[in-house]
């Protein structure tokens, strides 16, 4: 009886595990058949490769071409990775290998309050912050543009590149700093030549995981980068990124129409992007434990 | 020729400048929210509906709502979370399976908050034909929830000794004697610190309740589960944005905006100050 018990315990544990299994898959199948329908009507290489997205023409055709919004969204994400990666792995090697302990200590919690600042209130200091500052700097009427978008990002992006780079350069073995500096060289020099160099794999995991989070991140996105679906042409353009068509669009649009399921599409691609690159740094990440084992 | 010296004092000189413009950045942000917006924060602000049009009046409904949808969201979370925790942790083997839930878990915590909402609509609003409301939304940002809440509680079921399960299981105690009455009580204090953080992050996300449940403007608080609800970030989101007269309602703006962060903070603080509470507690 009691033995029977147990086993039914553990099987129900078990079934609580493969409970996100199913939720990732789920979420995966769910947006494939949504997704589906919308090619019956759009052709793939047009999804793909058209520039233009116009799913409410009147007069023309409807058109549902994602490279815009594609190239706006990874403008603004590699822009924002231009300011978080020197920012952040510097915030990091000073926490690692400059700071006191008490400094440390104190920048974990101000690091995990950066990180809970909700991505509307980012957004929403993009609008009044960011945005008038921008176009005062640059002689534009507004400052709502993919660099506001960038700079925010970057600001979303810091506390997860800089806590796990931190991670990164802790775990190296203090054997290789110490060899370093017993061969004469000084701290700067062993930091820059041997313990980033260590480090770098889980450095690069970092800033990775930056990156598709910064990929992800709408409410920002869409409350600061001024929305205009066209190609953008440089930083100071307002740009339309995947999540801030999705959040825009969806709440307009007819339940069943060929935009309805075209918005699911951009919804896949978005998944399967961020996806690949959560995998590409998860394998990195592995490496680098596994050589430092 | 600049000597080594300079050329280090140069050097940490920029990392400790990135330090400070880190801190810098969360500076302005918390300063120009509280300077802002406590000019509007009034016990009436916090307690009476929007009037005319959201251009007056308080933001009463979108606490209720952000408070209710946060507390479906626990629901799910918690339970489901500290689960998977259990299992991967006291029962789960090194092999194949466990293998796919830990990859399915870091994966999970990838996926975009807005793809959350898409999955929200096809489940929960459209298949299982729960509509846009408060338990289609709770339950949007409860399966986004559970990764870190998984993540946090398996943190705290490590930090049991092995001893605990064991003297247990010596005292012939079963598996699941052994962790109810042994493990569990030590964890669940840990689990739970996680899983605030878990919350606060879920209790300031927009994407995921979009289409979900948020409403732009509801005169009356949810009355039931199935109704639609107002919420503090999706609030701001239309204050500062999608209203028709942005100018006039930006300081309603700026003071649902210290709302929020103060909900979202204060719930990060209770879980650091718990958890260096309990660091201390298992020093000694």
């Amino acid at each position: 009886m009691r033995r029977i018990k147990e086993r039914v315990i553990h099987g129900l544990f078990l079934l609580n595990g493969l409970i996100v299994v199913f939720v990732l898959l789920g979420i995966f199948v769910l947006l494939v058949r949504t997704a589906v329908p919308a090619f019956k009507e759009i052709s793939l290489k047009d999804f793909l490769l058209s520039k233009t997205w116009n799913p409410t023409a009147l007069v023309v055709e409807p058109s549902y071409g994602i490279l815009a919004m594609l190239v706006s969204t990874f403008m603004v994400t590699i822009g924002s990775l231009l300011i978080a990666i020197p920012v952040g792995v510097g915030t990091a090697a000073f926490l690692s290998d400059v700071a006191s302990p008490r400094v440390r200590e104190i920048a974990k919690p101000v690091l995990e309050v950066l990180a809970g600042v909700p991505s509307v209130v980012v957004g929403f200091l993009g609008i009044v912050l960011v945005g008038p500052f921008l176009a005062r700097i640059f002689h534009l009427p507004n400052g709502l543009n993919a660099l506001n978008g960038s700079v925010l990002l970057a600001v979303m992006a810091l506390p997860t590149i800089i806590s796990l780079s931190e991670d990164a350069l802790n775990s190296v073995p203090r054997s290789f700093g110490e060899a370093s500096l017993a061969l004469g060289a000084n701290r700067w020099e062993t930091l820059v030549n041997v313990r980033i160099p260590a480090a770098f794999s889980g450095i690069l995991a970092a800033c990775m995981l930056g990156m598709g989070r910064a990929i992800g991140e709408t409410m920002t996105v869409l409350m600061a980068t001024g929305n205009a679906p066209a190609m953008p042409t440089s930083f100071l353009h307002a740009v339309r990124t995947m999540t801030a068509a999705i959040a825009i669009e969806l709440g307009e649009v007819a339940y069943g129409s060929a935009h309805y399921y075209a918005l699911f599409a951009v919804g896949l691609v978005l998944f399967l992007i961020t996806f690949g690159i959560n995998a590409i740094s998860d394998v990195m990440l592995h490496r680098y434990e596994k050589v430092n084992r | 020729m600049i000597s080594k010296k300079t050329f280090q004092r140069l050097g940490f000189g920029y990392l400790a400048v990135c330090f400070l413009l880190v801190l810098g950045v969360l500076g302005v942000v918390l300063w120009d929210i509280v300077a802002k917006g406590h000019s509007v924060l009034r016990w009436e602000f916090l307690s009476t509906m929007p009037r005319k049009g959201m251009t007056e009046g308080g933001i009463l409904p979108a606490i209720v709502g952000t408070v209710l949808v946060t507390v479906i969201t626990a629901l799910l979370a918690i339970p489901l979370g500290m689960g998977c925790a259990v299992y991967l942790n006291e029962y789960a083997r090194d092999n194949f399976l466990t293998r796919i839930i830990r990859l399915s878990i870091r994966n999970l915590s990838g996926v975009p908050s807005i793809v959350y909402g898409l999955f929200g609509v096809i489940l929960f609003v459209e298949s299982l034909r729960l509509g846009t409301s408060v338990l289609s939304a709770g339950l949007t940002l409860g399966l986004m929830t559970l990764p870190w809440t998984i993540t946090a509680s398996e943190e705290a079921l490590k930090s049991v000794p092995n001893s605990f399960r064991e003297g247990s299981l010596a005292l012939g105690a079963s598996k699941w004697e052994a962790i109810r009455t042994n493990v569990l009580p030590y964890a669940v204090p840990g689990m739970l610190t996680g899983t605030i953080l878990g919350l606060a992050r879920a209790a300031g996300e927009t994407a995921p309740i979009l289409f979900t449940g948020a409403a732009f403007y509801l005169p009356f608080l949810p009355r039931s589960l199935s109704d639609q609800f107002m919420a503090l970030p999706y609030h701001l989101y239309i204050m500062s944005t999608q209203h028709h007269a942005i100018a006039k309602v930006r300081p309603i703006a700026y003071g649902t905006a210290l709302v929020l962060l103060g909900v979202v903070l204060s719930m990060n603080m209770v879980a650091i100050v718990l958890r260096y509470k309990l660091r201390k507690l298992k020093r000694e």
